[in-house]
């Protein structure tokens, strides 16, 4: 049964360096809170597996939290690079970034095979292309029915998933609506589950496209108002796509990145206390300060 | 500019979305594929069924999704399905007859590199990765493909291929077992290159007004054939322009006020 307790908590006491970490969310719902929780925390030596690394792995990446990436697109949507997760490939800064890259469907299915206990999933893909050359995980299999050559790839199991949703209720039982991508399988093929909410509720209201995963299932519940803040929560909040677009100056250099990491995230207790620091800097800048 | 008048750009929209056939099922790629696909949806196509790898399935948005994942997607849906969902059951079940991608290079024979530019294990330049686009060039009926044409986009030898069009061409798609028959158009600023029918290599099928063969040769990493009868690509009507113009005009206001 879900702990309702701190993000400092559940991290602290459910992250361990060197663990495989997932966090997911599909451009919505990504969970910025727990990612910066993380940082702050001074976890090391992560595995950390997510389909689209997005700002959220950026961050991780340079403040040095990982050393192995398992991913399927590592971009700035809509905007260009991920620079931290690019200088830690092309120049191995601030250390050596081992990556496992698959494609989407690949990973989407990979999860799937986690949640359902499979040691593998399978998938029509990468015929003719170069990924299996350069990530040995990925094979192929014949179909023992129809002859097909069809690819293969493991199972991923995470020590941890963590994932923001909407709502929780008393129970620690789970809701999220909308775009809610791979996180009911990251959740099911975990071994121990954190998941930040919005609010608490005493009772779920139906939503179109709902997803409720029973409190059983998760670890702790930790309530994160704006926790997917700049991505967003359908019902709560839009997009900031001007902080994605202001990301890209922010990570270009590698001594902005710190002192902005340090100034914003390292620099603050907590969520809330980020909010509040983003907020002001915000306004100085408006104001020419 | 008065409608007499367009960019490029434009014109490369607007020639890509005539492309698609109304009621068509398309997957779309993010950028230019969204931009074409929704002016489609705008113009000729409002039965075009618009489906975006965040798992929205007739997503029918107002202004241009800045990410594959905007929540005007998920509101303006038919129905959102899970990740998992929309790779297995839409796109591999084949349910879906046009792939509609963008590159950042790409091929004589229609294959897209969005990896790596240099060595895999030493990148000159680090590039996002696959995403969703190998399983959509293999699994959608048809693939078209839309990117401006210069030497470093089109080059004669991928660094990587992220995913597959037609191999090294003559019949490999058709034999490869891959259920979707490959790319039938690549469309340009400059015009628009097909599939020849028995090499598969790319040749220049359509010029856009004003532009000329021997641009799209310079602007080509390999000697670019041409088909016998290179076809001019019919200007931009006024209301395809509006149509664009006013996409475009919604979609700067929506994205710089949030």
């Amino acid at each position: 049964m879900a702990d309702i307790t701190t993000l400092e908590e559940a991290v602290a006491g459910l992250i361990q360096d060197g663990d495989t970490v997932a966090m997911e969310g599909f451009t919505h719902l990504i969970p910025h809170a727990a990612g910066h929780q993380v940082v702050r925390a001074g976890k090391h030596n992560l595995t950390a597996v997510r389909m689209t690394p997005d700002l959220i792995y950026d961050q991780l990446i340079g403040m040095n939290c990982v050393s192995k990436l398992i991913f399927s697109w590592g971009g700035n949507p809509g905007v260009g690079s991920l620079h931290r997760f690019r200088d830690a490939i092309e120049k191995s800064w601030p250390a050596a970034l081992e990556i496992e890259e698959h494609s989407h469907a690949d990973l989407a299915n990979a999860y799937v095979a986690g949640a359902s206990g499979l040691p593998f999933a399978v998938l029509r893909g990468y015929v003719g292309c170069d990924l299996p050359t350069v990530n040995p995980t990925i094979k192929s299999i014949t179909c023992p029915f129809t002859g097909e050559q069809l690819a293969a790839v493991p199972a991923i199991r995470p020590d941890v998933t963590v994932i923001h949703a909407q709502q929780a209720d008393r129970r620690g039982n789970v809701m999220m609506w909308g775009i809610t991508g791979v996180q009911k399988e990251a959740v099911l093929a975990a071994k121990r589950v954190i998941v930040t909410v919005e609010e608490i509720v005493d009772s779920f209201e139906l939503k179109a496209n709902s997803v409720t995963l029973p409190g059983w299932v998760i670890d702790a519940v930790c309530v994160e108002p704006g926790g997917s803040y700049p991505s967003y929560a359908l019902g709560y909040y839009q997009r900031d796509n001007g902080f994605y677009k202001a990301w890209d100056d922010i990570s270009r250099g590698r001594e902005c990145f710190q002192a902005w990491m340090q100034r914003h995230v390292v620099g603050t207790n907590n969520f809330a206390e980020y909010t509040q620091s983003i907020a002001a800097a915000q306004v100085k800048e408006a104001v020419g300060a | 500019m008065p409608d007499s008048d367009w960019t490029s750009d434009e014109m490369m929209t607007i020639a890509a979305s005539r492309l698609l056939q109304d009621g068509a099922i398309c997957f779309v790629g993010i950028g230019l594929p969204s931009a074409a696909a929704n002016l489609a949806r705008a113009t000729h196509a409002p039965d075009v069924v618009l489906i975006y790898e965040s798992g929205t399935i007739g997503a029918k948005p107002e202004v241009l999704p800045l990410s594959i994942g905007d929540g005007e997607l998920a509101e303006t849906a038919d129905t959102v399905v899970s990740t998992p969902e929309i790779f297995r059951y839409w796109l591999q079940g084949g349910r879906v007859d046009v792939g509609f991608l963008g590159a950042a290079q790409l091929d004589r024979f229609g294959n897209i590199n969005t990896t790596v530019i240099g060595d895999y294990g030493a990148p000159k330049v680090r590039l996002p990765g696959a995403g969703g686009a190998p399983e959509i060039a293999a699994c959608a009926g048809e693939v078209m493909i839309i990117l401006r044409q210069s030497p470093r986009t089109f080059v004669n030898k991928l660094a990587f291929v992220t995913s597959v069009g037609h191999a090294h061409g003559g019949s490999w798609r058709a034999e490869s077992g891959l259920p979707g028959k490959g790319p039938t158009a690549v469309i340009t600023d400059i015009g628009i290159l097909r599939p020849h029918p028995e090499t598969h290599e790319l040749i220049l099928t359509d010029l856009h007004p004003g532009h000329s063969v021997a641009e799209a040769e310079e602007a080509t990493g390999w000697a670019l054939k041409q088909a016998e009868q290179c076809a001019e690509t019919s200007p931009p009507s006024a209301v395809e322009l509006r149509a664009l113009r006013d996409l475009n005009e919604r979609t700067a206001r929506a994205h710089s006020s949030s």
